[in-house]
Parts: structure tokens; C-alpha cells; sequence
């Protein structure tokens, strides 16, 4: 029975052209000149105001990278990249630290009013509402519902545009700022800690983001405090021919508590574009860091034109005792992504969770998966991972777990399930084992298989179109990554989800 | 931008092999024509271009086979009666009963004999191969620049072929017996093929024995076409001297509803690379991959495995145990790869290793590349140490420490022997196994 016309219509306007997010923001911009040079870091760090000791931290870190070669291991393709052809600065024009929503340009709002970031938030942002006070939004949303447990640093293409509830945050003692910022005021945490997870020669896409870094987020917890309320950073990638590189660092401080959250979205182009992040965790003694990403860059068109290079290097060391960090990533967008989000498990007792759906349709690539490395005894890790590859996409799971010789009493459980939709994808696993000490367990299971038919067949039996059912089976598969999410992120990512898929079910 | 090439520094053993490629080249040109020409220049081109893999490439990642094999042992060269009577003295590990033995002595085969069953020729000796072999012997090799594959091809001299004919079956196993004798660093780079023809059937034994205390160099290469219906069972023991440098490569393509199982024990070498190429070329085949390694001391063991479903509807079963003692070092390598269109596709694999020391290390990658929808693949893989409860139950029971420990690693590795249909054949690696416990005490 052919589709009725409301089903062909849903499928429509969720396939892969139907990207969203995809407009551009008209609003003038200051670049640096395009290419990398010394000069362009130079004049990165200037913009930035920033203290000599963090132009030498990058001039190092420009002349290390001038030696290393782009990694050619990962199962992606994509066509070579010309450094020099990108700009690697980009901040809306007469671009000030805004004060009040006055100081903001009206076209860069309206953009994040169509990305769908709570309106409250830029309501505050706006100054109309005192922090504390109930929403008129509220109002109509019943009354009941309190607002506002996000705060949001807003990050468009090279700069950090705003930041709600710092004031609260301060209250709490809690240091939630463009690290741009952050390396102006507090400057002995930025040295102490920015690079010691990360070091700039680590890899090619990290070394080249120490060099150009322009934005990102700093969040200090400090001892004993459990973060008031949610921290989120929600990146933009607006100007054409622009590379983002954004620097996150987030220190837990003993016995502190912190979720964040990020989110990303770009305009629809023809070219290619460069996002190298580097995201540095660290959690003390007792500490814990929950760290969500729903990453939705633009995948590229149907033919697999354009679309965003997704090469990012995240990394977590759990460096104090009995500490934890738990990474979760739904990853939907990008033509390219090449992702490894890692644990060091340095401290004794500590533990590492990494929870993943990647989702690639059309012809996406995807090469992701993450690292658990334990140094310290009786350390825990938990690898929960899920990827559906659809259209014509290539989903790679690549993950390591390794045991050093000294860590004695480690536990490990690695879960990494693929599942296919049509015949025209690829799912691939590829799980690095090292284990150097007797005493630990590590356990890896992993499984592909396509949607089982005998489920399709119940749900459409009992009335659901064929999308449907795929969807309601999709999502009772990466159910296990879904719940760790926080509450706002799991109804979105929910929606993507049903997004990337039911377009190519056929 | 500042990347320029980096100049080729190459290894001693990478310049031997340059070296010495070109007067052995011209040596061997008098047989084989250009079939064995062109893979010889191929594999040759290959080690020019790329030299010995290190851990960067992915593939070697953890056997670094440029820091292991830094001097390449000159071909064993000089015969003698003296040799042959050592060769035939040496006490092989595996006490393999009743089949018709080939012996390779030094990487070259010793006898010739043409028994009831089979076709037994070499290439080199201009023993006319049938079109049909000559023409697998040309056939194209999708591993044929692999850096173990590419040596063999580069400095074989010699090809044993063996061929099965069509619906038969040799009423005796074949035990291809490798035994490296000397008393300096020698290399060989021994060649088989093996066609089992259509609805043919064949057990075939390959036992690697050799001298202790000597740093030789072994290759060798064993190849199995397997027709459709055709059934193979294959049983590798790898005892090589204790200072060994083993390579050992079996490549298998299997037609229509054949079936091929193959288990290698391990115990010997410093070093071994043991890879397995197997390809899925018809509908409705089914493959048992299996290992048994047993290590102790300094000894590095890497199990590499290629399985292609290359058509439909095949099955395949991988399941590798590995016991780890000392400082020993095991890796297991094994990738599933499902070509577009092979539907219906079953494969598992499973990679165990139990660590008896904290000094020991266990590397496991298994592998899934999967580009059709309607299959099932899955993967596992432990590592740990033994289970103090099950110790407890038996000491409980009366049973000293040591022996429990020995029954439970017993237990452990026979489930991977456990599959060989042969019952006198079983208990004598089993009894390898045994010997390798009673060792430990």
C-alpha cells in the first residue's frame, strides 16, 4: 500500500535537505585577514585583549602545529582542507560586551529566537525581567512552571554574545564566562588548568585550535557547591568561510556538582566548514561533571554538498579521587564528525561514563566513539553507545578502553550497538581493548542488525504507519543514552531523532 | 605549510631486503613463468615503497614488526644429509597420529610422494599444475601486499601445491610438518597451496617445531581454495623455538555450501604473527575460526583475522582464548567485514584472554564493517583475571590452590580445542595444553 499523502508530507520535511537551522543571519562582521599566520594569531589575541603569557601559549602552540600532519586514520573522506583559505576570526561588527539587550544586534536575537533557545532566557537577556521574578511567558504557560534553570552563553561564530544569570551564578560563587573573559579576570585558574587535559601538542585539530582559539566557555564550581542550575553554550556558526574554534574549560572543584549543556547549529553552504573545538574537564576529589552535547551542525545536502567538518577533541580527567565525569552526546548534524570524547581516570575510585546516539543519514560520515583510560585503582568505566546509519551515511564506532599496569580492581562495561536502515549505509565498529593488569574486568559487546522485522510488524499491526513504527522502535533502541539527558535535551533530541530517520525509510 | 615529506630512513632488514632482492630474483627465474614473476615483483614493490609496517600503521598496531625483525636472517642455505637426520630427531610437540606427512625441513619440502587421494606437486620442481590451479596460483590476492604476505612472495622458492579432487576424500590426514633446524639466524619462507576441488573433502595438520635458542625467521604462506560443497577442516600448532620470529599467513576462499573450520594452539616462538584471510565467494558457506594461545615470559602472540562475507547467506564463527602468564603479551585483531549486497549475512566474534599476571598485557580489536542491512553481527570480547569464586568452590573441595588454577585455565582453553572432530587429535593438543600447565608449577 502506497504512503498516504500526510505520511510522504512528514517525510518530506524532515529528510536531510529540510535542515532547519539552515539560514543565514545577515549582519556585518569584522574578520581577521584570511589565512593563518603568526599574524593571525597575533591579531586573534589582541582582539581578545589578551595577556602576553596566553600569546606565547599560542605562538607555541601555531609553531608545534606548523610540524604536525592532518590524521588520516579515522574512517572518513572528505577533500583536502586549505588552511589557508579560511578565516579564523569572525565577530559581528561594532561587536561591544553587552550590557543590555540594547547592546546586542536585533538580527543576532532573532536568530537564537529561531534556534528555538528559551525565550526566557532572552527575555533576561533583554533586562525586562528581573532574575527571580516569574516570566509573563509564564503566564500563559499556566503559572505554575518556574523559568529559567539555563543558563545560556551564547557563542556566534567567533565571539561570546551573552551570558544569562551570571549574577545568580556569582551568588553561588560559580565562575560561568566567555573564557575570553575569564582569562582577563581570573587568570591564575585559566594557567593552572587550560592545557593540562588537552596539551597543545596533542593532536592536529587541537594544537590548531590552542593557535586560533577565539571563544568558548570557562566554568568554575568551586569547593562544595552544587551548581544552582544548568550551564549551557549554545554555538553558532554564522560568517562563510569561517573555521570555529571555540576553547571550553570546566574545573569541579572537590566535592562540587555541574551539568552542561551545548548545542550547535549552522547556516546551509555550498563549502565546506572547519569547527575544531577543544573541550577540557576536570573534577577533583568528589567532584562531578555531567556533560550533554546535542550536536546538529548542518550535515550537507542530499548529494552530500557542503556541510559542516566536525573534528573535535573533548576530554575529561577525572583527576580527583573518587570523582566522576559522564559524557552524553546525541550527534545528528555535521558532514564529517571525528569525535572522541575521553575519560582519564586518574584519581583512585574514580569513574568515567560515556553515552552516545549517533545518528547519520544522506552522506554523513560519521567516526566517533571515545576513550577510557585508567590510571587510578578501582576505577569504573561505562561505555553505552548506539549508532543508526541511514541514506547513504558511513557510522563509525571507535572507542578504546585501556588498563595500565598499576590500576588494579578496574571495572569496564563497553555496550556498542549499530543498526541499519536500507542497503545503501555502512555501520562499523572498531574497539581498541588494552588491558595491563590481571585484576581488571573489561567487557565489550557490540551487535549490528537491521530493525527487526517482527516489531515493525506488531506496531504496524496495530495501526502505525511504517514511520512510525521505525521511530517508536529507534527509540525504544537508544532509549539507555535518551534517559541520561537532561530533561530539557531529551525532548529535543527525542524530535532529532525521529528527524534524521524517518526520511529514509523506504 | 611547514609538512615536508620525511626522508626515508630504512631499518637494516629493510635494506637487506632491498639488497638482496635482486641476485635472488634472477636466481628464481627459472620457474613458475610469469604468474609467480608478477607476485614476486609485487610483493617486492610493496616492501620498497611502504619498508616493514610499524605501530602507526593500523593494521600493526601492536606488533610492531620494524622495531621486532630489525635484521633480516639470511635464507637458510646448505643442506646436508646431517640436517635432515637433526631435522628428523627433533621431537615435534604435537604427537599427530596416523597421516601422510609432508616435512619441510628449513622451509623445503623433503619428500616427494604421490599418495592415493591427492596430487602433490611443486611449482619450482616443474610439476605441471593443472589449468584450474594454475590458474588460482595467478589469481588476483586482496592481501597480496600485506607485509608478511609480500616477504613470502618476494623470496619464496618454492610453491607446494596439493590438490584434492572433486567428491573424494584421502583416507588419512595431511600434516604439513614444519621443522626450522640451525644453530645461527636463518630465515624461510615456506608456500603452500591446497585446492580442495568441489564436494571434496580434507583434514589437513600444520605443525611449526624448530630449534631452541637460535633467532630464526619463518613465513610461511598457506593458501585454500575450497570448492563448492568442499569440506576443510585445518588444525595449526605453532611450537617454533623459544627465539623464534614466526610468521605464519592462511588464506582460504570458499565457494558455494562449503565448509571450512580451522584452530590454531599456540605455545611457542618469541614472536608470532599469525593472520587469517578468509573470503565468502559463494551463498551458503559456513566458517569455524578458532585459537588457543598459551604464553609465558617475554613471548608476543598477535592473532589477526580478515573474515569477508563477500556473498549472502554465510555464517561465520570466530572465538579466540588466550592465557597470558609472565610478561607475556597477546593481541587479537579480528575484523568481520560485510560487503554491500551480502545479506543474511551471521558472524560472531568473541576474543577472551585471561591474564595470569600483572605484568602481562592483552590487546583486542574486534572489528565490524557492515555495508548491508539485513544481517546479524555481534562482537565480544573479556579480558581478566581468573574467577576467584570458581578457585574458592574447588579449594573448597579439598583441591590445592595450583590445581585448581591449572583445571580452570584447562577449561578455559578447551573450549576452544574442543571443536576438532578428530578424538585422538583433540586430546593431543589438549595434551600440549596440559604440558604448558605442568610447566608453570
Amino acid at each position: 500500500m502506497p504512503a498516504v499523502q500526510e505520511t510522504v508530507d512528514q517525510v518530506k520535511l524532515i529528510d536531510v535537505d529540510q535542515y532547519k537551522y539552515g539560514f543565514e543571519t545577515i549582519i556585518e562582521s569584522e574578520k581577521a585577514p584570511k589565512g593563518l599566520s603568526e599574524d593571525t594569531v597575533r591579531f586573534i589575541s589582541a582582539k581578545k585583549d589578551e595577556p602576553a603569557w596566553m600569546l606565547a601559549w599560542r605562538l607555541d602552540a601555531y609553531r608545534r602545529w606548523l610540524t604536525m600532519r592532518e590524521p588520516t586514520w579515522a574512517r572518513v573522506d572528505y577533500p583536502k582542507i586549505d588552511y589557508q583559505d579560511l578565516y579564523y576570526y569572525s565577530a559581528p561588527k561594532a561587536f561591544k560586551a553587552p550590557k543590555s539587550l540594547a547592546d546586542i544586534d536585533p538580527e543576532i536575537l532573532r536568530t537564537y529566537e529561531k534556534l528555538g533557545i528559551p525565550l526566557k532566557e532572552q527575555e533576561l537577556l533583554a533586562g525586562v525581567r528581573k532574575q527571580g521574578e516569574p516570566s509573563t511567558l509564564d503566564a500563559d504557560a499556566g503559572g505554575e512552571y518556574r523559568s529559567g534553570n539555563v543558563a545560556v552563553d551564547a557563542v556566534f561564530d567567533s565571539v561570546s554574545v551573552a551570558t544569562t544569570f551570571k549574577e545568580e551564578l556569582k551568588k553561588a560563587g560559580v565562575i560561568f564566562m566567555p573564557i575570553s573573559e575569564a582569562i582577563r579576570e581570573h587568570p591564575d585558574l585559566v594557567k593552572k588548568y587550560l592545557g593540562t587535559v588537552v596539551p597543545t601538542s596533542d593532536n592536529f585539530f587541537a594544537t590548531l585550535n590552542s593557535a586560533v582559539f577565539s571563544d568558548g566557555s570557562f566554568v568554575y564550581v568551586p569547593e562544595g557547591v552544587r551548581c544552582p542550575m544548568e550551564l549551557s553554550t549554545y554555538f553558532r556558526i554564522n560568517e562563510k568561510n569561517t573555521g570555529q574554534f571555540e576553547r571550553t574549560l570546566i574545573i569541579a572543584d572537590k566535592g562540587s556538582y555541574v551539568s552542561y549543556l551545548e548545542g550547535c547549529t549552522a547556516p546551509m553552504r555550498d563549502e565546506n566548514q572547519l569547527h575544531a573545538a577543544v573541550v577540557e574537564l576536570i573534577a577533583l576529589d568528589d567532584a562531578q561533571i555531567k556533560y550533554s552535547t546535542v550536536q546538529n551542525w548542518y550535515p550537507g545536502d542530499a548529494e552530500g554538498k557542503g556541510g559542516i567538518f566536525n573534528f573535535v577533541t573533548k576530554r575529561g580527567d577525572c583527576r580527583g579521587k573518587r570523582s566522576k565525569i559522564s559524557w552524553t552526546q546525541v550527534e545528528t548534524g555535521s558532514a564529517i564528525t571525528w569525535k572522541y570524547p575521553s575519560c582519564i581516570l586518574r584519581g583512585d575510585y574514580s569513574q568515567g561514563e560515556f553515552y552516545s546516539i549517533a545518528i547519520s543519514n544522506g552522506m554523513q560520515q560519521v567516526d566517533s566513539g571515545t576513550k577510557m583510560i585508567h590510571l587510578g585503582k578501582n576505577t569504573k568505566s561505562r561505555i553505552i553507545s548506539k549508532g543508526i546509519a541511514a541514506g547513504k551515511s558511513q557510522n563509525t564506532y571507535r572507542g578504546l578502553v585501556s588498563v595500565n599496569h598499576r590500576a588494579t580492581g578496574v571495572r569496564n562495561f563497553t555496550n556498542c550497538d549499530s543498526l541499519l536502515v536500507g542497503d545503501q549505509c555502512g555501520a562499523h565498529t572498531v574497539p581498541y581493548i588494552e588491558t595491563k593488569n590481571a585484576s581488571a574486568l573489561v567487557e565489550h559487546e557490540a551487535t549490528t542488525s537491521k530493525i527487526n522485522e517482527d516489531m515493525l510488524f506488531y506496531c504496524m499491526q496495530r495501526g502505525l504507519t511504517q514511520e512510525e513504527a521505525v521511530a517508536l522502535v529507534v527509540n525504544g533502541f537508544v532509549r539507555d543514552v535518551l534517559q541520561q539527558l537532561p530533561m530539557e535535551f531529551a525532548v529535543e533530541a527525542q524530535k532529532l531523532i525521529s528527524i534524521s530517520l524517518e526520511g529514509s525509510v523506504g | 605549510m611547514a609538512t615536508a615529506e620525511l626522508a626515508v630512513v630504512r631499518t637494516p632488514a629493510e635494506e637487506a631486503i632491498v639488497e638482496r632482492y635482486p641476485a635472488f630474483r634472477a636466481r628464481q627465474q627459472h620457474w613458475g613463468g610469469a604468474a609467480v614473476e608478477r607476485l614476486r615483483e609485487q610483493g617486492f614493490a610493496a616492501l620498497k615503497t611502504r619498508g616493514l609496517p610499524n605501530r602507526r600503521v593500523e593494521e600493526w598496531k601492536y606488533t610492531d614488526l620494524k622495531a621486532l625483525m630489525p635484521q633480516l636472517a639470511e635464507r637458510f642455505d646448505g643442506f646436508s644429509q646431517g640436517l635432515v637426520e637433526r631435522a628428523a630427531a627433533l621431537r615435534p610437540h604435537l604427537a599427530v597420529g596416523d597421516a601422510t606427512r609432508i616435512l619441510f625441513v628449513n622451509g623445503c619440502s623433503a619428500a616427494t610422494l604421490r599418495e592415493q587421494g591427492f596430487v602433490y606437486g611443486s611449482v619450482a620442481h616443474g610439476d605441471d599444475p593443472r589449468p584450474q590451479t594454475a590458474a588460482v596460483i595467478s589469481r588476483e590476492r586482496d592481501y597480496a601486499d600485506n607485509a608478511a604476505v609480500a616477504l613470502n612472495s618476494a623470496f619464496m622458492d618454492d610453491w607446494v601445491f596439493l590438490r584434492i579432487p572433486a567428491g573424494t576424500k584421502p583416507d588419512k590426514p595431511l600434516h604439513l610438518e614444519f621443522r626450522e633446524i640451525g644453530d645461527k639466524p636463518f630465515a624461510t619462507y615456506p608456500r603452500v597451496l591446497i585446492v580442495v576441488e568441489d564436494g571434496a573433502s580434507a583434514t589437513v595438520i600444520e605443525t611449526h617445531d624448530g630449534s631452541d635458542g637460535v633467532a630464526y625467521q619463518t613465513n610461511s604462506l598457506i593458501e585454500f581454495e575450497i570448492g563448492n560443497g568442499a569440506r576443510v577442516e585445518h588444525v595449526a600448532m605453532n611450537a617454533a623455538g623459544d627465539k623464534a620470529l614466526a610468521l605464519s599467513t592462511v588464506a582460504a576462499r570458499l565457494g558455494r555450501d562449503a565448509r571450512f573450520a580451522t584452530l590454531t594452539v599456540t605455545v611457542g616462538a618469541a614472536v608470532s604473527r599469525q593472520q587469517l584471510f578468509l573470503a565468502f565467494q559463494g551463498e551458503g558457506s559456513e566458517a569455524q575460526v578458532r585459537g588457543a594461545t598459551m604464553l609465558r615470559d617475554k613471548q608476543h602472540c598477535d592473532s589477526t583475522l580478515v573474515i569477508n562475507h563477500a556473498a549472502p547467506h554465510c555464517l561465520s564463527r570466530e572465538t579466540f582464548k588466550t592465557v597470558l602468564d609472565d610478561e607475556a603479551r597477546g593481541v587479537f585483531q579480528g575484523k568481520i567485514i560485510v560487503a554491500p549486497g551480502a545479506q543474511k549475512t551471521d558472524g560472531k566474534m568473541a576474543a577472551h584472554t585471561l591474564l595470569l599476571s600483572d605484568a602481562a598485557e592483552a590487546n583486542a580489536k574486534p572489528e565490524l564493517e557492515i555495508f548491508a542491512d539485513d544481517v546479524v553481527c555481534g562482537h565480544g570480547a573479556t579480558a581478566g583475571a581468573l574467577d576467584d569464586n570458581l578457585k574458592f568452590y574447588l579449594m573448597a573441595r579439598g583441591i590445592p590452590e595450583k590445581d585448581a588454577e591449572a583445571l580452570l585455565i584447562e577449561s578455559f582453553v578447551a573450549e576452544g580445542v574442543d571443536s576438532v572432530e578428530d578424538e585422538t587429535l583433540r586430546e593431543a593438543l589438549m595434551d600440549v595444553a596440559r604440558g604448558w600447565l605442568k610447566a608453570r608449577e
